[in-house]
């Protein structure tokens, strides 16, 4: 049976992040574990990520990161919002943090402007920058749902964009990593198409 | 194009039912939680929120076990609200499965615990709900109320929301309490007063009777999104009818 681990290192909402995929799974197993030998066993991960950057990375013990980051490298990885950003090089957010570096860009404020409410907080569009197999059966230009103040704003990795003032990088993907910024557990059917995506992806 | 207008049904609950009064009296049933929840789910809402009215301790773990059959059958986002006095209550909400929370009195009380909350948990979770009355028959400023409105304070709304985004508010709830409960539409200078100063998203609430009152709360009141209660419980619209009269009238929306 195929396990998949959904990283809990002890923030925020996780409840939405497991349901859904319950929701979508069939035969694998779903859990949710901060416990390294746990994860080590795992097929799949799921990095969610709530709240500030900084505490969600304080919140890695060694233990956990090195087996992590070990799992990110080789098996398919689904890492949501903060757990995108948490992928990237560095974040503007808590006054300038080192992030895992595992994928292109840099995390910024999303540029203010007149026009725009911040936080980035509701349904938009995401626009396909090249084909994935987790796009399956979700149309370009399909609502997501979004809530966050921190962005990337370009990337070499990035697999489709969203206009929210400025185009900011709405998902990325490297090898064997999948990341959104948006909330595929709050976005009704279509988040769920997502998982199930996930679920289906063999790499 | 930027992000889509979002309308919220509001469930209030009253110990495991959802209910809905005028001036939160006359309080009518209106049936279980879960199930208006996945009806409006099913009808292209685009966030959730729940009010819990009575809030009282006894009836507090009715709640929590609401939010968690709710988050585990709709997966669109759920505000909860209502007698959120401390950071464990909102602890308890998110691990319940509530994506924000909503804090309102508490936060008159003590405008830091919204600091508190914001930098604990962020403040993309933390709605401040602002409950306003108007001062004179002018309409033209508001002051804070509390308590279901049975409380002035005397805070001018404006200044209030102020403090409220500095202090990390992520939205704002906005309901008038002149309006809530009339159906004669949302008080949009009020709302318009709030927009225009604060950089966050502001819904608008309180009033909502035609599908034209949730196009004028966005169009006039330049809010992000309207809530309303009333009009979807008892069938005389559909979420999906009101995204039609957005859609007609020029809005963006998710369909």
């Amino acid at each position: 049976m195929t396990k998949i681990a959904v990283i809990d290192y002890g923030m925020g909402n996780l409840h939405s992040v497991s349901k859904a995929l319950e929701e979508v799974s069939t035969t694998e197993e779903i859990m949710v574990t901060s416990d390294p030998e746990t994860i080590k066993r795992a097929d799949k991960i799921v990095l969610p990520g709530v709240g500030a950057i900084k505490d969600c990375l304080e919140a890695f013990s060694d233990d956990l990161r090195s087996v992590t980051l070990e799992l990110i490298r080789n098996k398919p990885t689904l890492a949501i919002c903060v757990g995108m950003q948490m992928l990237l090089e560095s974040s503007e957010e808590n006054g300038g943090v080192k992030c895992l570096n595992v994928l292109d860009g840099r995390i910024v404020k999303i540029p203010a402007s007149k026009d725009i409410k911040i936080p980035h907080m509701g349904w938009n569009k995401i626009n396909f920058l090249s084909d994935h197999f987790l796009w399956s059966n979700i149309p370009d230009n399909s609502f997501f749902y979004f809530v966050h103040s921190y962005c990337c704003l370009s990337s070499t990795d990035a697999i489709s964009k969203t206009t929210h003032g400025e185009n900011l990088i709405s998902a990325l993907g490297k090898d064997n990593i999948f990341a959104v910024q948006f909330h595929p557990e709050k976005s009704q059917n279509l988040g769920l198409q997502l998982y199930k995506n996930f679920l289906d992806w063999s790499i | 194009m930027t992000v889509a207008k979002r309308i919220i049904p509001c469930l209030d609950v009253d110990k495991g039912r959802v209910v809905k009064g005028v001036n939160f009296v006359n309080i009518k049933d209106a049936g279980d939680p879960v199930e208006i929840a996945k009806r409006y789910d099913d009808q292209g809402a685009d966030e959730l929120t729940m009010l819990d009215i009575t809030a009282s301790s006894e009836t507090r773990d009715t709640t929590y076990k609401t939010v968690e059959s709710i988050a585990g059958q709709v997966f669109i986002p759920l505000t909860v609200g209502g007698g959120v006095r401390a950071t464990k209550d909102i602890k308890r909400l998110l691990r319940s499965g509530a994506d924000k929370v909503s804090i309102n009195t508490a936060a008159v009380n003590n405008p830091d615990f919204i600091k508190e909350a914001a930098d604990k948990f962020g403040s993309q979770c933390i709605v401040v709900a602002v409950d306003a009355k108007a001062t004179d028959d002018t309409f033209s400023s508001w002051e804070v109320v509390t308590y279901g409105g049975r409380e002035r304070t005397g805070i001018d709304v404006v200044e209030w929301v102020n403090t409220v985004k500095e202090h990390g508010a992520g939205e704002i709830l906005l309901t008038s309490m002149d309006r809530d409960g009339t159906k004669e539409g949302f008080d949009n200078k009020l709302t318009k007063a709030v927009s225009s100063s604060v950089s966050i998203p502001v819904i608008a609430s309180g009033g909502a009777g035609t599908l034209q009152h949730l196009v004028d709360g966005i169009k006039e009141g330049g809010a992000e999104a309207v809530l309303a209660a009333s009009i979807f419980h008892f069938s005389e619209f559909t979420v999906q009818e009101a995204k039609q009269a957005m859609l007609g009238s020029g809005l963006e929306v998710r369909n």
